[in-house]
């Protein structure tokens, strides 16, 4: 039996039945880890083997005595390095953090841990979570799995490059714009954003903090469940946390859309998508209509205005999030300086690469004075209207079916020449963290080139359960496909 | 609208970057391609829409006054560039 | 000849508020303590930590805005002000803008007994920055954060004021309604109130206002009425040789009594304010309001009105008493500690008065307890002490509040009541001062005054001065 090729929950499961223990499965995802991490660079720190596996003991005994019950209990874990872990090296994949130990840990990390998951590293990702390919990453690029001339996706592309390449059953990542369900369409794997507010944000290192949620990255609609599950929970120390007890979301794990309003919003199709995406999506409409799901097209509106609204508010946002990576207090320090403000300067621009420049500079410029009412008052004012947009088409649909993204994976190098090019790249995914809402993508297909295709369904807020029994209703339908790379390496 | 080198410097001072020529230039492009693209939402009628900072309506969320807190300096510090006497370090500020 | 110009002020005063903890952290405000030992994630600006707000500062910032006629906001906001400075940890401050939660109040102040309102703005809720310290052995600066995050409200009055007189009233009247309110100590030396003067001039009868210039680091009421009237001077000797006022920020030098521009071109003063996303709008509802409302406690006017019908005291006193929080509290607990209010009021306007005169302090820094003062009035009401003593002791209290009845027991200053030991010196003082003796007896009776202070010399101080008055009156009359 190869344990990596196990879901979470099925990992989970054996240990409980003492069919393996946990320092098995922590030993095979470390040798895994081990194996494929020069090709696919994954991960920006692998947490020490001897901790993991001493960590991986404990939690045993934990199982063993009947304190740990749940089904996460002793599932190797990873966390994009986004998220505060204590004692653990935290950069977001900057270089301004190369150095950052925190001394504290992310609430939902915290909930992982309590469900005794073991924390066996940090995921790569777009440096401070800008950008769609895990190309902005200091610490270097992660390769599609798939096919590693490809980019994962991003921003969360480490977690789901690993979760694709069977390093990890399942890791946490976070959506800002896209950033878990988008690398998790590019990897064929599935990911959850949650509604905002539903995952607690303390700890985790913000770029825009109105519209960050994190969610988890894994290989089935019943992994991201349970995982969703675990780390939704209200938290005192953040102020947007919901303040309602969790859903059970696992219990929307079923078999059956009969009846289930199902809308195609047409503008999704329109111009500048690929025609494989286009009929993989519309062939798994097609599926869930068979299953029983009433499924019809209709014009959401305001699709365009999305993405200016979104780099808008996001930019801005980060531009303030990023002022405290000054050298004064953590991080990384330029070593050369005349001054108190040529300290600053020199140690944010040798510490930030260049798409985070680009994004604090636009956003410093849309909050500038003049153009704060024209630019970002704006973006506010449009997000309005695209939250009324989905509230009038939630009013007749329980899920809004549509891509991910308009192309599978791109090519490695092929969008960063071109900022906006990537941008346009974000249509189907940035609307749904303007309007806050629950999205999930799950792969449905491959293209010609063998690449995969993601689906992508919406929720009203706090309506998780919808799109994860849609999903996994169509989930039914199809077996897990692996990257073939996998076999051919004889894995 | 054109990005100049004014607006480019002025700019580098509020963020605290300093760029070199080759970065300005090319930041200079990539703002005014950016806010070409943005400027679409002038397509738009928001003169009765209320602005929305939150997407879903969340008030007064608050914390009793209690101390809960303790004294954490050495694990603050710890990651300091630089630290004197239980304090950061900077170079010399004017008052 | 030289035209006549009229200044015109307006004040930007913050205050700390009196709350346990920080506005957006569990971190204690306590004054002092080790540098950075009151900090934490969310003070210190580590990377992932979120404010959470303290509503004990929500309902500070509305009882002073209550308190000085002001509408409340009933749904505001807070918003973030960006600029990078190491005292600010996030590089930037979270503040209030666009949503304060006090607008347009008024406070009525009197100078040379003219009376006028000040209006107010608006008040706002913010968080404090750290403290720089500059290191000389290494040539840099040193961050404490304790004080980053502390609660702060500014209030920032409209340009109503016209002279450091005024300013100065404006002043006393904020810290007794906010000190009145328990929002603040409101301690100018202790940095827990301090104003910024905006100020300008302009020709007597222009209607039109001048270039301002905002005028910080100013610690004392001294300090505030010297910078005002260095600036004015500054604004007309520029006018008068031609040159224009420039808009800026400018910090106060008191020893040098001098001030100079904050101008530098890496600060560009432009602050990007916008909604902080990481709190949420609070709305304060007309319950909510009413209840802080209800908890306002007794403020200035209403406790002279009370004074009055209450206590048979001039009303100068009572204008004096009340007007320190402090002096009031020692006031009230003494009477109800059974002292008479006629003669709390006398120590607290005569001897209190005269050593705080003597030693330049404020009422704030009062450190004597009521219990220790009306112990002393009961002593003297007992008659165990003199008037004389009372005052010896009362100097002891004043300075290190003293317990007083232990002080009179251990230094053996009880005054002596036998009146057989009383009548034997006085005979001495008698046979030993002939000369006043006869003065006395040929009609000048001020000369019994000598003897009385023969006498009580004699006696060190411990005897009742109208005994010894009425023991020397027989002995002389024998």
């Amino acid at each position: 039996m190869d344990i990596m090729s196990l879901t979470a929950v099925e990992i989970g499961k054996k240990i409980k039945n003492k069919e393996i223990s946990v320092v098995e499965a922590a030993s095979a995802c470390i040798d895994r880890i081990e194996k494929l991490e020069p090709d696919y660079n994954c991960f920006v720190t692998v947490v020490d083997k001897e901790v993991i596996l001493e960590n991986a003991k404990k939690i045993q005994a934990d199982i063993d005595s009947g304190k740990l019950t749940g089904p996460l209990a002793g599932v190797p874990i990873a966390i994009k390095d986004n998220m505060c872990t204590e004692g653990i090296l935290t950069t977001c994949s900057s270089k301004i953090l190369s150095n950052f130990v925190p001394t504290y840990t992310a609430e939902a990390v915290l909930k992982l841990k309590e469900a005794g998951a073991v924390i066996v590293g940090k995921t790569n990702m777009d440096e401070f979570a800008m950008g769609s390919t895990t190309e902005t990453s200091y610490y270097g690029i992660t390769k599609n799995p798939w096919d590693i001339n490809k980019v994962p996706g991003g921003s969360s592309g480490g977690s789901a490059a690993a979760v694709a390449a069977e390093e990890v059953p399942a890791a946490l990542g976070s959506d800002t714009g896209g950033s878990i369900r988008q690398p998790a369409s590019f990897c064929g794997v599935t990911g959850i954003k949650p509604t905002y507010g539903r995952v607690s944000r303390y700890g985790l290192i913000a770029y825009g903090s109105s519209l960050d949620q994190i969610g988890p990255i894994a290989k089935d609609v019943t992994d991201c469940a349970t995982i969703l599950e675990t780390i939704c929970t209200h938290d005192d120390k953040d102020s947007t946390s919901y303040d309602k007890a969790a859903d059970k979301f696992t219990e929307a794990l079923v078999d059956d859309v009969k009846g289930m309003k199902i809308g195609i919003p047409r503008d999704y199709f329109a111009e500048g998508i690929d025609e494989d995406v286009k009929n993989g999506v519309l062939e798994a409409a097609k599926v869930l209509e068979e299953k029983g799901a009433i499924v019809e097209e209709f014009d959401l509106g305001m699709v365009e205005y999305a993405i200016p609204a979104y780099y808008i508010i996001a930019s801005a946002e980060a531009s303030s999030n990023l002022e405290r990576f000054d050298g004064v207090k953590y991080g990384y320090r330029t070593s050369d300086f005349t001054d108190l403000h040529n300290m600053y300067k020199k140690s944010r621009s040798e510490g930030f690469g260049p798409e985070v420049k680009r994004r604090i500079m636009l956003g410093s410029f849309v909050l500038s004075s003049g153009y704060y009412d024209a630019y970002y008052v704006k973006a506010l004012k449009t997000k309005a209207l695209i939250k009324q947009a989905f509230d009038k088409a939630f009013e007749k649909y329980d899920v809004i079916l549509g891509p991910v993204a308009p192309t599978t994976a791109l090519g490695v190098g092929e969008s960063l020449s071109d900022p906006l090019k990537m941008y346009l790249g974000d249509i189907y995914t940035v609307s749904v963290n303007l309007a806050g809402l629950p999205g999930i993508s799950i792969p449905c297909g491959l293209d010609k080139n063998g690449m995969p295709i993601g689906l992508q369904l919406l929720g009203q807020t706090f309506d998780e359960k919808s799109i994860i029994r849609a999903a996994y209703a169509y989930e039914c339908t199809r077996s897990y496909e692996r990257p073939k790379q996998l076999s051919e390496r004889g894995l | 609208m054109t990005i100049t080198d004014e607006i480019i410097d002025y700019v580098g001072i509020l963020a605290k970057l300093e760029l070199s020529e080759d970065e300005k230039e090319q930041a200079k492009k990539d703002m005014s391609n950016m806010l070409e693209y943005v400027s679409k939402l002038d397509e738009l009628d928001t003169s009765n829409v209320e602005a929305m900072s939150h997407a879903f309506p969340v008030k007064n969320v608050f914390r009793e006054d209690v101390v809960t807190n303790g004294d954490d300096r050495e694990n603050l510090l710890a990651n300091a560039p630089e630290q004197k006497e239980g304090c950061y370090k900077v170079p010399k500020t004017f008052d | 000849m030289s035209k006549t110009y009229e200044t015109v002020i307006g004040l930007e005063v913050h205050v700390e508020l009196a709350t346990k903890t920080k506005i957006f952290c569990g971190c204690s405000t306590l004054f002092g303590g080790a540098p950075n030992t009151h900090t934490c994630p969310v003070c210190t600006g580590m990377p992932g930590s979120l404010p959470v707000l303290n509503k004990g500062v929500v309902e500070k910032a509305v009882a002073v805005g209550l308190a000085t006629n002001c509408t409340i906001t009933q749904n505001c906001k807070f918003d973030r002000k960006n600029y990078f400075y190491p005292d600010n940890p996030q590089n930037y401050q979270i503040s209030q803008l666009y949503y304060p939660i006090c607008r347009d109040g008024k406070v009525e102040i009197e100078v040379d007994g003219n009376k006028k309102f000040v209006r107010i703005h608006e008040i706002h809720m913010e968080e404090d920055a750290g403290k720089l310290v500059h290191d000389p052995y290494s040539d840099s600066s040193l961050v404490d954060y304790n004080r980053s995050g502390v609660p702060l409200i500014e209030i920032v009055s409209e340009p109503d004021m016209r002279s450091a007189e005024e300013v100065i009233a404006y002043l006393e009247k904020l810290r007794l309604i906010i000190q009145y309110l328990g929002a603040s100590d409101c301690k100018l030396n202790e940095g827990s109130m301090r104003a910024d003067v905006n100020l300008s001039i302009r020709e007597v009868g222009s209607e039109k206002f001048g270039t301002r210039t905002e005028m910080k680091n100013l610690n004392s009421f001294k300090a505030i009425a010297r910078a005002i009237e260095n600036e004015k001077e500054r604004q007309i000797d520029l006018l008068e040789s031609g040159e224009e006022v420039i808009q800026e920020t400018r910090r106060w030098d008191d020893t040098k009594e001098y001030s100079y521009a904050m101008r530098s071109k890496e600060d560009a003063q432009d602050y990007r304010y916008f909604p902080d996303p990481d709190l949420v709008p609070i709305i304060i509802s007309d319950e909510w309001m009413n209840e802080i409302k209800s908890r306002q406690p007794e403020l200035r006017d209403e406790k002279r009105i009370r004074y009055k019908e209450e206590y048979d005291i001039p009303e100068y006193d009572i204008d004096i008493i009340t007007n320190s929080k402090k002096l009031a509290d020692i006031f009230e607990e003494a009477i109800s500690l059974g002292a008479a209010p006629k003669k709390v009021s006398n120590w607290l306007m005569v001897e209190t008065m005269r050593l705080m005169k003597e030693h330049e302090m404020d009422a704030d820094d009062l450190k004597f307890s009521a219990k220790n003062l009306a112990a002393i009035i009961k002593m003297v009401d007992d008659k165990v002490i003199n008037g004389t003593v009372a005052k010896e002791v009362f100097e002891k209290v004043f300075a290190d509040n003293i317990d007083p009845e232990k002080y009179v027991e251990d230094n053996g200053l009880k005054t002596v009541n036998d009146e057989g030991a009383l009548r034997k010196v006085i005979e001495e003082v008698i046979a030993n001062n002939p000369k006043s003796v006869e003065d006395y007896k040929g009609g000048k009776e001020k000369a019994i005054g000598a003897l009385v202070g023969q006498t009580m010399k004699a006696m060190q101080g411990k005897a009742d001065p109208g005994e010894v008055n009425r023991i020397l009156k027989e002995e002389l009359a024998k």
